[in-house]
């Protein structure tokens, strides 16, 4: 054992916070590491005790591809913008992908791991931040795919895609956050999120553009559209990788904007109920 | 000195709802269904609603490098005060100013992935703890030293045998070096050996200096690790005093008179049911309730309940150990094997079972009698280790020709036999 480093320690104040407490993030900041092990965790085990491991990363993403292309472009000839369909598809449920699987596991995040909670302090945010970056792992692997398929297709992806792929990453991360955040402080009370969840992820797949063009919404649409951040997203990802549609326009800016505002509420909803997590776990 | 932990007037308020275990999740729908009375009756809405204070306004100070233990009964308001002191939850009124890092213990092995390995998991538990990955780095050699599994340290915990996992676990832990630690009743899992092994990593983070808050119902742990002690009842702080004194004002609380413990119903924790035990008490030769009694004389022990539904295979029976914590023996209603055949259910009523001890049996000291009701195998309804204490007066015990303390908590009047095999 060694001694007792004789800094001078500082002193920590315990009282009880009022209704809009600071987030603390330098907090967050100080437990920067644990965010990292528990992203490191959640990628250990996510595919152990199964016979096909990471692959499941390019099964789910490429199966739905092949049902979309199938149902969207062989029965209902769902116009791609003149792209491949396959790729068209795939290229959007890479970040509906990533926004999925953030739901569902950061959702889930606090209640799985209830006894972290109840039984040792840190900045609960940790738990939701680490699901939602834990899902770039698969997220990654997947793109690799896409990169095979843009040379079997022969597609050239644009420069634009340099800086306007990692800024859509950046928006779809901000947007599962967001709603992550959401969900899983609505989740330590009311359980009724692990059950509403499906339909809410299935809906939102509907009014995303992920099987079919956003062209398809005619004109007086549009603003209402882009209330749906994905929808931004999406159209970021084909736009900077394909080529297709006009690239950022008010309409992602609406995207990022509705974005920001679902951040900043869940961050301020989810402070708020931090407070009581671990009475009501 | 310096003052690490300063607490002014905690207070927890907690609400409990009306039909306790029931309904342990809200739910949307009641939400939404009471919507309406909120918004048009804004006070009414506290109403159908009970709090329970766990904390009351709780205030002590503890000083740089003292060792503090906190007992109480179950439900008193300890762990909820070491929750408020780890940050795990917020007071509901008051202040505490905690100097340095706090590192709490209210459970080993937090965070621990059954598919990670003991090498995965210790990184990640210490990460959790609050270390710094350096300083996990440092210490990882002296933690898998600590923790005797360094040839297990590749292999995931889930094939660890729970030992093996406890170790591990505690390791990390001990190894936490903050200024401040906080310990919940860790020690209490565990085989003999391993809590030796906790109780001596204890001793030597108390003589560092370190600030410690030690929550048990170990009263020999408590003894032999804290100076001091603060006794906890129904969240409030009864008493500060030596160890020595707070353990026996503990031991004696709670008995409504000398010899006799009750429960009120806030007492017995509603997973109890359907057993409700009602009082505990120890009579001497005459029948009165006694606090004290003879080593010579036998005593008898009464344990009075209710049963509100029939319940198969039940077993009341008695704890016996001595106020530093060692057992002395077990002992049920129905071990005797005809017995236990006799009354393989229990129908619901009011009933006493009692029994009584043979004098010469006790050495002089303190006791402690636990209460414990069960179904083998199935359920533990009731269970309280120190449910009732009582004084061995040794007047007439064999050897009392010599003024010293007897060793063990048993004095029997054996037949000895003297023989003179001659020169």
């Amino acid at each position: 054992m060694t001694e007792i480093t004789k800094t001078e320690p500082t002193t920590i104040y315990i009282r009880p916070t009022s209704g809009l407490a600071a987030l603390n993030l330098g907090d967050l900041w100080h437990y920067r590491e644990l965010i990292v092990f528990m992203i490191w965790r959640d990628i250990k085990v996510r595919y152990k005790q199964t016979l096909l491991g990471a692959l499941w990363a390019v099964i789910q993403p490429l199966m739905t591809m092949l049902v979309f292309n199938f149902l969207f472009n062989n029965i209902a000839k769902v116009s791609s913008d003149g792209i491949p369909y396959p790729i068209f598809s795939f290229t959007a449920l890479l970040p509906w992908g990533l926004f999925t699987t953030a739901l569902n596991t950061a959702s889930r995040s606090l209640t799985s791991n209830h006894n972290m909670i109840t039984k040792t302090y840190f900045p609960r945010l940790i738990l939701p931040i680490a699901s939602v970056l834990g899902g770039l792992v698969d997220f990654a692997i997947a793109f690799a795919i896409l990169l095979v398929m843009m040379l079997y297709y022969r597609v050239v992806p644009t420069w634009n895609a340099l800086w306007a792929l990692p800024l859509f990453l950046l928006l779809s991360i901000i947007s599962a956050l967001g709603v992550a955040l959401w969900l899983s402080a609505i989740n330590v009370k009311y359980r009724d999120v692990g059950y509403a969840l499906p339909f809410i992820t299935q809906f939102w797949l509907f009014i995303t553009p992920v099987a079919y063009s956003s062209k398809v919404i005619s004109d007086k649409w549009q603003i209402l559209y882009a209330l749906n951040p994905m929808a931004g997203v999406v159209n970021g990802f084909r736009w900077a990788l394909l080529g297709s549609g006009n690239g950022p326009d008010i309409l992602v800016a609406i995207s990022a904007g509705i974005s920001l505002v679902i951040l900043l509420t869940g961050l301020i909803y989810f402070r708020n109920m931090e407070r009581t997590f671990a009475d009501t776990i | 000195m310096t003052i690490a932990i300063k607490v002014e007037n905690i207070s927890k308020k907690y609400k409990i709802g009306t039909a306790p275990g029931k309904f342990r999740y809200g739910m949307l729908r009641d939400q939404i269904a009471a919507l309406p009375k909120k918004l048009f009756k804004r006070n009414e809405g506290q109403a159908g609603v009970d709090y329970i204070w766990a904390l009351k306004d709780v205030s002590f100070n503890l000083e740089e490098g003292k060792v503090l233990g906190i007992i109480g009964r179950n439900g008193a308001g300890k762990s909820t005060l070491l929750k408020v002191l780890a940050r795990v939850t917020e007071p509901t009124k008051g202040t505490v100013a905690v100097r340095g890092r706090v590192g709490s213990l209210l459970e080993v092995g937090t965070g621990f992935h059954p598919e990670l390995t003991g090498r995965e998991n210790i990184y990640l538990n210490g990460a959790i703890l609050g270390m710094k990955r350096a300083e996990i780095e440092a210490k990882f050699d002296e933690i898998v030293d600590f923790s005797e599994v360094a040839q297990f340290i590749d292999t995931p915990v889930k094939r660890y045998s729970s030992g093996m996992y406890l170790r591990l676990a505690f390791a990390v832990a001990a190894h936490l070096e903050p200024e401040i630690l906080v310990v919940d009743e860790v020690l209490a899992v565990g085989d003999a050996e391993f809590q030796r092994k906790c109780l001596g990593k204890m001793n030597d983070v108390a003589a560092q200096g370190r600030t410690v808050l030690f929550v048990s119902h170990n009263m020999s742990a408590i003894l032999r690790l804290t100076q001091e002690a603060l006794v906890m009842q129904k969240g409030q702080m009864t008493l500060r005093a030596p160890t020595n004194e707070a353990v026996d004002f503990y031991l004696s609380s709670g008995q409504s008179q000398a010899g006799e413990r009750t429960w009120a119903d806030d007492e017995v924790q509603a997973s109890a049911a359907p057993f409700r035990p009602l009082s505990l008490k120890i009579r001497d030769p005459r029948g009165a309730v006694a606090d004290s009694v003879r080593s010579t004389e036998p005593l008898s022990i009464e344990m009075e309940y209710q049963l509100l539904a029939p319940v198969t295979g039940l077993r009341v029976g008695i704890y016996l150990s001595t106020v530093r914590g060692e057992y002395v023996f077990t002992s049920f209603d129905v071990d005797d094997a005809a017995l236990y055949e006799k009354h393989s259910t229990r129908q619901p009523g009011h009933y006493i079972s009692k029994c009584t001890l043979p004098g010469d049996m006790l050495n002089e000291g303190r006791y402690i009698l636990g209460f414990n009701a069960s179904s083998f195998g199935v359920k533990r309804y009731f269970m309280d280790e120190n449910a009732l204490g009582f004084t061995v007066d040794p007047s007439g015990a064999p050897g009392m020709q010599w003024a010293e303390q007897r060793q063990g908590p048993l004095r029997p009047r054996l037949n000895w036999a003297i023989e003179n095999l001659g020169k």
